[in-house]
């Protein structure tokens, strides 16, 4: 096949990536300016890490960095199991009675509105309370169930693509070998599906970290997060703070994605030869 | 097996669209939580449902609400517009590249996605304000004397829904278009096919569905965007998830907020089904 592309089509692949680049890395290097202005270059004491210093000492939002941690962790767990449950079942049995629904609760939320999401769930939460006694005000555990029911979903379509280019021989070999059909889940199943269950957890937990809209609705009083912390400090302005903190969330997302790719195109390649 | 998570999304998903649905029914109290029950005893023996219009009769009479409800559709539309200009060129940009190289372009694709949305949105104000990035290297250019006013435009706007929503319509794009056979490129071309020709008798429709998902993945969740406008859009960029947002949290109209919410939902459900029968469509056709 020819690779060629036209003039044109570089060009915009360039522009396009020009777009989507400048705003992130104007970022990474403001946060290295000393200037509080933010977008005014000090070029007398810059570079500087003091910004870094600050936000490493910020009480705030160090506490909301640990919420949204713990969020994050129980979430990305939590929705890992339902999901891979969820989407191993809709790619494997083809007809059972609410399949239907089973599959239009799995894609409505990717594309639900968040406020929709966030009020509905809060509604719930204050109806249960009334009604049963739980859940005993908002906090820690509504946060989590709602980014659970939403990260869900994502895992479902990952491990459901997953399981549709797999190859049911090994496990019917398995089977005919005399496993029984835990074993096998266990044996032949997980580990080959497995590349789809660590990139569903590491979606659920990034979907979890940076959730504002589901989490302003169903926290309760002490339990902000990071990007509730952040969106208050951005509605009054520019913070170099914030910047030195999106600096670190993009070192630590660009290794986590660049070191799973390599992992698994290493595993793949293992495996194909 | 599957029951545990359809009665989770049962119990979290569906359950609580029925609640939104009563709430909105009934009348706001000054009272914790702010609003009336729909049912009540009258007498002793006779239960009485009070069903309430009146939330719904007032979204239709202030024309705020209308208002926010059309420039919604308007904004969410021309920003999918301008997303699938930006994001089909490059799509297929990255679909015809060497495999190495398709690689590294899809994973840079990925990247920004993973990255916080809020943070994202944060950049633009640091490009787009009065002494920011865009206004600095014009001005010491020698473009313009004067600051322009970006922040806080429609236009503010526009660029962070196109810029957050991007990835979203590259991705299903592309993952249509690599499935694309070039070959009937080379055989129209042959045949005497024009580049342009080629492309739009044949790559545009084989892409349909990539353009429809994509296109789907953009334009609901944008309808109901909340984030973007209330930190680039300024005062006056009225959008229906900012009017929920502030129904909500700053008129604690209960009520009102969750009228608002089965409105947008009405609104958007007959898209979301279709982005379902597209998504059908297309995992039949790759197998």
């Amino acid at each position: 096949m020819n690779y060629r592309s036209s003039f044109f089509i570089l060009t915009c692949v360039g522009l396009g990536f020009a777009f989507l680049y400048i705003p992130i890395l104007s970022m990474v290097v403001f946060s290295f300016n000393a200037s509080k202005l933010v977008t005014v270059w000090d070029s007398a004491n810059s570079p500087t890490l003091k910004w870094y210093y600050a936000l490493l000492h910020n009480e705030e939002i160090l506490d909301a960095a640990w919420i949204s941690l713990k969020v994050a962790v129980i979430n990305a767990s939590g929705s890992v199991i339902l999901g891979t449950l969820a989407g191993f079942g809709l790619a494997r049995f083809s007809q059972f009675r609410g399949r239907f629904t089973l599959n239009a609760m799995t894609t409505a939320p990717l594309v639900m509105p968040e406020v929709i999401t966030g009020l509905s769930l809060l509604l719930l939460f204050v109806a249960l309370e009334e009604l049963i006694g739980w859940p005993a005000g908002r906090g820690i555990t509504t946060m989590t169930i709602a980014h659970m029911t939403f990260s869900m979903a994502y895992v479902t379509v990952i491990v459901n693509s997953r399981m549709a280019s797999f190859d049911t021989a090994l496990e019917e070999a398995a089977m005919d070998l005399g496993a029984r059909p835990l074993k096998v889940f266990f044996v032949i199943t997980l580990p080959i599906i497995f590349p789809a269950i660590l990139s569903g957890w590491l979606l659920a937990f990034t979907l979890s970290w940076d959730d504002l809209v589901i989490s302003s609705f169903t926290s309760g009083p002490g339990s902000s997060t990071l990007p509730m912390v952040v969106f208050s400090k951005v509605r009054l302005g520019v913070s170099p703070e914030i910047n030195v903190l999106a600096t670190i969330t993009l070192a630590v997302v660009s290794t986590m994605i660049v070191g799973v790719s390599l992992w698994m195109a290493r595993r793949d390649r293992l495996n194909a030869g | 097996m599957v029951a545990l998570p359809y009665l989770w999304l049962l119990l979290f998903f569906v359950v609580p669209f029925v609640i939104v649905l009563k709430i909105s029914f009934s009348d706001v109290a000054l009272a914790i939580p702010p609003y009336k029950p729909l049912l009540e005893w009258v007498g002793k023996h006779s239960l009485a449902i009070k069903l309430n219009f009146d939330n719904y009769a007032f979204l239709f009479t202030d024309s705020l609400y209308l208002h926010a409800f059309a420039n919604s559709i308007k904004v969410a539309f021309l920003s999918t517009l301008m997303c699938l200009l930006i994001g089909y060129p490059m799509a297929y940009g990255i679909a015809r590249a060497r495999p190495a190289v398709r690689n590294v372009l899809l994973l840079l694709v990925i990247l920004p996605f993973w990255t916080s949305l809020l943070l994202r949105v944060y950049a633009w104000i640091g490009l787009l304000k009065a002494n920011g990035v865009i206004n600095n290297v014009l001005m010491s250019l020698g473009v313009i004397h004067e600051p322009l006013t970006m922040l806080y435009t429609p236009f503010a706007m526009y660029v962070g829904i196109v810029y957050s929503y991007l990835p979203f319509l590259i991705l299903p794009l592309y993952a249509n278009l690599e499935k694309m056979d070039w070959q009937l490129l080379e055989a129209a071309e042959d045949l005497g096919c024009r580049p342009w020709q080629a492309f739009y008798k044949i790559t545009l429709p084989l892409s349909r569905n990539g353009i429809l998902a994509g296109s789907m993945l953009v334009f609901i969740p944008a309808v109901g965007e909340f984030v973007i406008p209330a930190l680039l859009g300024g005062p006056n960029a009225l959008m229906i998830g900012r009017v929920l947002w502030d129904e909500f949290f700053s008129n604690r109209a209960w009520p009102v907020a969750s009228a608002v919410a089965i409105l947008l939902l009405l609104l958007l459900v007959p898209f979301m089904m279709w982005y379902q029968s597209v998504q059908a469509r297309e995992s039949a056709g790759a197998r």
